[in-house]
Order: C-alpha cells, then sequence, then structure tokens
C-alpha cells in the first residue's frame, strides 16, 4: 500500500509535468495504471472546462446573432455553426494544427501593467492552446445552435409581458429571454457538456503532439494497452473515471437546472435527465 | 495517368498539376472515400440491428435480459466513444485468437498471457501469417466495423427505447382489448407506431455516424485520413512531386466533404421527415 502512496506521489501530477519523468515499462502495477490515467484526467478537465466556460458566452453572441434580422450579424454566425457542426470535430483538429504550423513565428508583447507577456504565434502548435480553441469554437456551435433553437421557443407572451412592464433593450434580454432561453435549453447542453469532456479524448490523437509524454487520460491507457499488451485493465479505468466525471457534470448541471426552474409551479418543473431520444451533437 | 506525365521534373502548372493528382498514390486516396461510404452503409444497419436488440431487451420481462440491456444504453452517456473504438478491436482479436487457441492448439500448454506478451500458437493466428494482405485488410475493416455498430448501437437503442416509450399506451390498451398477445402487440402495434418517435433522433444520429467516420483511422485503417497525413506531408527532391507542408490543403478537401456530406444528408432528412409528418396529429402534420 505504502508504495501505491509512493506511486501518487511520482506520478499523481506527470500529466503536467511534475515527479517522475520515465514512464513505466516494465512490471506495470494495478496502482501505476490508475494513477497515471487519473493524472491524465486533469487535461480532459482543463479542455473541456475552460472551452465550455468560454463557448457559453460565444455561444450566446453566436445564437443572437443567428437570429438576427441583419445579414451583417446572421450570415457570419449562420456559417460558423454551419462549418463547426456539418465536420468531424476529428478533421477540425488536423486542419487547425496543419494551419498553425504553416503560420510565421512571431512573439508579440502584451503589457499587462504590471508584467508583460510575449505571446507566440508558436503557442497555437501546443495542445494546450491549439486543441483548446478548436474545443471552444466547436462547443461554442453545437451550444449556438442549441441556444437558437431554445430562443426562437420563448413564449411570445413573455415577451409582451416585458413590453407591457417598459423593458427594453439589454434588460428585457437579461431579466426575460436570456433566463427563459437558458431553461429551455438547458436539458440539452448538459447533454453538450457530457460530450464534450468526451470528446476531449481526442486531443492527442490528432496532430497536436503530446510534448515530453504529457499527455490525457487515453494517452496513457493506450499507452498501457500498448506495454501489456492487454486492453482488459486500461480502458476499463478511463471509463470509470469518465462514468464518474459525468455523474458529476450530470449533478452540477442539475443544481443550476433547479434554479432556473425555480419560479415554476412544482408541477412544471422538469427534473433533469440524459435527453434519451434526441442527442443533438 | 497521362502521357506527358512520364517525366514530371519537367513539367509546370496545370499540367504538373493533373499529373501530380492523378498518381497511384492519389487513386489510393480517392478509393479511401468509398471506405468512408461503405463503413457507413454497413455500419448503420449494423448499428440499429444492435439498437433494436438493446431496446427489445431493456423492455424484457426477465431481470437478467432487462439489466443487460439497460446497462448496454446506459453506458454510452458515461463513456466516451474513443474508448470503446480503441477498446473493442482489440479485445475482439485477444477473444477470437485466445478462442481459436483453446480448440486448435489443446496440447499447448503454456500460458496465453506472458508477462507482457499475448502469446497463441501459430494456428490460432487471425488471420493466419499466410494470409494475404486483403484478408488483413479485410478482417482489420470487420473490426472496425463492429465497433462502430456496438458503439451506434447503444446511441440507436436509446432513440429506439425513447420511442417505444413515447407510443401512446391507450393505442397498446387499444392492442389489449382486440385479444392481441403481448408479442403481437409488438409486432403489429408498437414497432409500426414508434418510427414516427425515433426519426428526429434517428436523423440525428445518422450525422453523428457521418462525422464519426474519420475515427477509422485510430484503427489503422488506411483512410482517407492516412491518405491525407501521407500525402500532404513535406516530400523533398528525392520525390517524383516535389512538394511543401499541404496537409492543410488536403485536410481542407477532406472538410469540404464532409460539409457537403452533412448537408445534403440534412436537406434529404429534412424531406423525409416532412413526408412522414403528413397527416399525423401534430403541429407539422397540420401546417401541412
Amino acid at each position: 500500500m505504502s508504495s501505491c502512496f509512493q506511486t501518487l506521489s511520482d506520478y499523481g501530477f506527470r500529466s503536467i509535468g511534475y515527479g517522475e519523468r520515465l514512464l513505466p515499462k516494465a512490471d506495470i502495477t494495478l496502482c501505476e495504471q490508475f494513477v497515471l490515467i487519473g493524472s491524465g484526467m486533469i487535461w480532459n478537465i482543463y479542455f473541456a472546462f475552460l472551452a465550455l466556460l468560454l463557448g457559453f458566452f460565444f455561444a450566446t453572441v453566436l445564437a443572437l446573432g443567428k437570429n438576427s434580422n441583419l445579414s451583417l450579424f446572421n450570415a457570419p454566425c449562420r456559417l460558423f455553426i454551419f462549418i463547426f457542426r456539418g465536420s468531424p470535430l476529428f478533421i477540425q483538429f488536423f486542419f487547425a494544427y496543419d494551419l498553425f504550423v504553416l503560420l510565421p513565428r512571431l512573439g508579440f508583447d502584451i503589457n499587462l501593467g504590471f508584467l508583460v507577456v510575449t505571446v507566440e504565434t508558436r503557442w497555437l502548435t501546443k495542445a494546450w492552446l491549439g486543441a483548446l480553441i478548436v474545443l471552444f469554437f466547436n462547443t461554442s456551435a453545437y451550444a449556438g445552435e442549441i441556444f437558437y433553437g431554445a430562443l426562437r421557443a420563448v413564449p411570445s407572451q413573455d415577451l409582451e409581458s416585458a413590453d407591457a412592464f417598459g423593458f427594453t433593450g439589454i434588460k428585457k434580454f437579461r431579466r426575460i429571454i436570456w433566463p427563459t432561453m437558458l431553461r429551455l435549453a438547458w436539458p440539452s447542453y448538459t447533454n453538450e457538456a457530457i460530450f464534450m469532456f468526451h470528446a476531449t479524448t481526442l486531443v492527442f490523437f490528432t496532430g497536436f503532439p503530446a510534448w515530453q509524454q504529457k499527455g490525457d487520460a487515453i494517452y496513457y491507457a493506450s499507452y498501457f494497452a500498448d506495454k501489456t499488451f492487454n486492453p482488459f485493465v486500461p480502458y476499463p479505468i478511463v471509463g470509470f473515471y469518465f462514468i464518474l466525471l459525468t455523474l458529476l457534470i450530470i449533478g452540477l448541471f442539475g443544481l443550476i437546472n433547479r434554479r432556473l426552474n425555480k419560479h415554476l409551479p412544482t408541477n412544471e418543473r422538469k427534473r433533469l435527465r440524459f435527453n434519451k431520444y434526441n442527442l443533438i451533437r | 495517368m497521362f502521357s506527358y506525365c512520364v517525366d514530371p521534373k519537367t513539367l509546370e502548372g496545370l499540367m504538373w498539376l493533373s499529373c501530380y493528382v492523378t498518381t497511384a498514390k492519389h487513386m489510393s486516396f480517392y478509393s479511401s472515400f468509398l471506405v468512408v461510404m461503405g463503413l457507413l452503409s454497413l455500419a448503420a444497419p449494423l448499428a440499429m440491428a444492435f439498437g433494436f436488440a438493446g431496446a427489445t431487451a431493456s423492455r424484457s420481462t426477465f431481470r437478467i435480459i432487462r439489466s443487460l440491456g439497460k446497462g448496454y444504453l446506459a453506458m454510452i452517456r458515461g463513456i466516451p466513444d474513443i474508448v470503446f473504438f480503441l477498446f473493442i478491436p482489440i479485445a475482439l482479436d485477444q477473444a477470437f485468437e485466445y478462442l481459436r487457441h483453446k480448440i486448435l492448439c489443446s496440447d499447448v500448454t503454456e500460458p496465453i498471457r506472458q508477462g507482457n506478451d499475448f502469446v497463441v500458437c501459430a494456428a490460432a493466428k487471425l488471420p493466419l501469417n499466410t494470409a494475404s494482405e486483403w484478408v488483413h485488410d479485410i478482417y482489420g475493416f470487420s473490426l472496425a466495423l463492429l465497433a462502430f455498430g456496438f458503439v451506434f448501437g447503444a446511441f440507436a437503442g436509446n432513440v429506439l427505447s425513447g420511442a417505444m416509450a413515447a407510443v401512446p399506451k391507450s393505442q397498446i390498451e387499444t392492442g389489449e382489448a382486440y385479444g392481441f398477445s403481448q408479442s403481437q402487440i409488438f409486432r403489429r402495434i408498437l414497432i409500426p407506431q414508434m418510427w414516427i418517435y425515433a426519426l428526429p433522433g434517428l436523423s440525428n444520429l445518422w450525422m453523428i455516424l457521418i462525422k464519426a467516420t474519420p475515427l477509422l483511422f485510430l484503427l489503422g485503417i488506411e483512410d482517407i485520413v492516412y491518405w491525407a497525413k501521407e500525402l500532404g506531408g513535406i516530400k523533398t527532391g528525392v520525390y517524383e512531386y516535389p512538394h511543401p507542408d499541404w496537409r492543410a490543403w488536403y485536410f481542407g478537401v477532406l472538410m469540404i466533404f464532409y460539409l457537403s456530406l452533412t448537408y445534403l444528408s440534412q436537406s434529404v432528412l429534412d424531406k423525409i421527415s416532412t413526408r412522414l409528418s403528413q397527416g399525423q396529429a401534430t403541429m407539422a402534420g397540420k401546417a401541412g
């Protein structure tokens, strides 16, 4: 047991570059598989969390743009959603990586007041930024379509009431349209969030290199499957971690769902469940 | 391909390009698009069969079958599909070889798992070492196909079980009132009536399936992604057709291919949905 604690301190943060440098090669223990694959989950959570957080806001913008009557806003938003929803994420990763590689290597100084950061274009070829951007655009497009559908479904009475109470512009949007849109979209958006976490497993199978063997959960799982020639241990471990993560997301989004439905009479509230028969992806 | 392509070093412009895009390797690239189409046309019915079995099992009156079916439908919600794509082909391969080893080489007493090795006798290997190249290709493709069928079967099973649950109870009760047996109700009422509820979900699933086809690359199949990487990479002067890094162009072509495929599918599916909605007691049906 104490050796497992040793493994934990050696490999617990291996995926982000702390601890033992060499990966286990021979006599791979169950503990090592559990710890390293768990360490890789840091990347999956990093990608999905940031992409969803940033994508949430961009998706709102896209939904409003697609709903706009002005073709100046409407056309680019439609095109963006079409491109990212109409092509496979796997190809998007390859395409983006190969585009980023072609960019000239430049550095820009950004003055933050207390600190000068040099932003370099070669960061785009690294997974932490390049893959994050692709995932961010991808989830924005899917969530944008979900939000757009919900926006179209906001009851007209709500809007009329808002007009009657003298709500206009930003205030009408923030107080009336946006909360209802979110409430209607929330079950589908929960699915999107779950699938975004699952989609992060693709990152290190595309062009983006896992530098110094710093990879995500499935990167280490396939490493172990290759080394031990036994797929029956590492892949179920990944499955176990992802089931835990999925339950966590459903729990978390369920809490938000409760808040969004708080004002409704109890018999109209809907419990959040995995949307069974219409997956939008 | 063309007669003037004998010495590409002397060619320029369009003539060079016309020779470049008709090399033998490019022909393999073009035929790999057929592999994608083949996978789509085989995986869709297979997934429907898996899904139908899963959905039916999850409604079974036997507890063991029911929980097996429910487990199958539920696992896809928690576990990323890529895990299955990586796991199923190698797991199936080892399972087949293990069984054949037990049957064909029962006299061998050494364990199959020796440390980090998986050792079966030569006769149990799949495909046999002596088999020709295309047997290996077909075997690899079949394993990939089974993985797609299994994963998308679970998705389809969720859609179908949802659709079965959506068929109005009164229709089932009408069947019972007329003295139908349970299997008659299943065959004559539940199955014909569920399709309209299943259609939106199945349409989405078709789109997801299209967008999952490049994952063939992960399974070691020489598909369009493999060829795009292969052909697009930098070709130095030792090659017949030297060029810089053109991978972005090749993947751009793949993007366009998939965008047109999904666009076409969407417009066909929209038409089917309009057609099927006619005469249904729904908003879409009444509007038409």
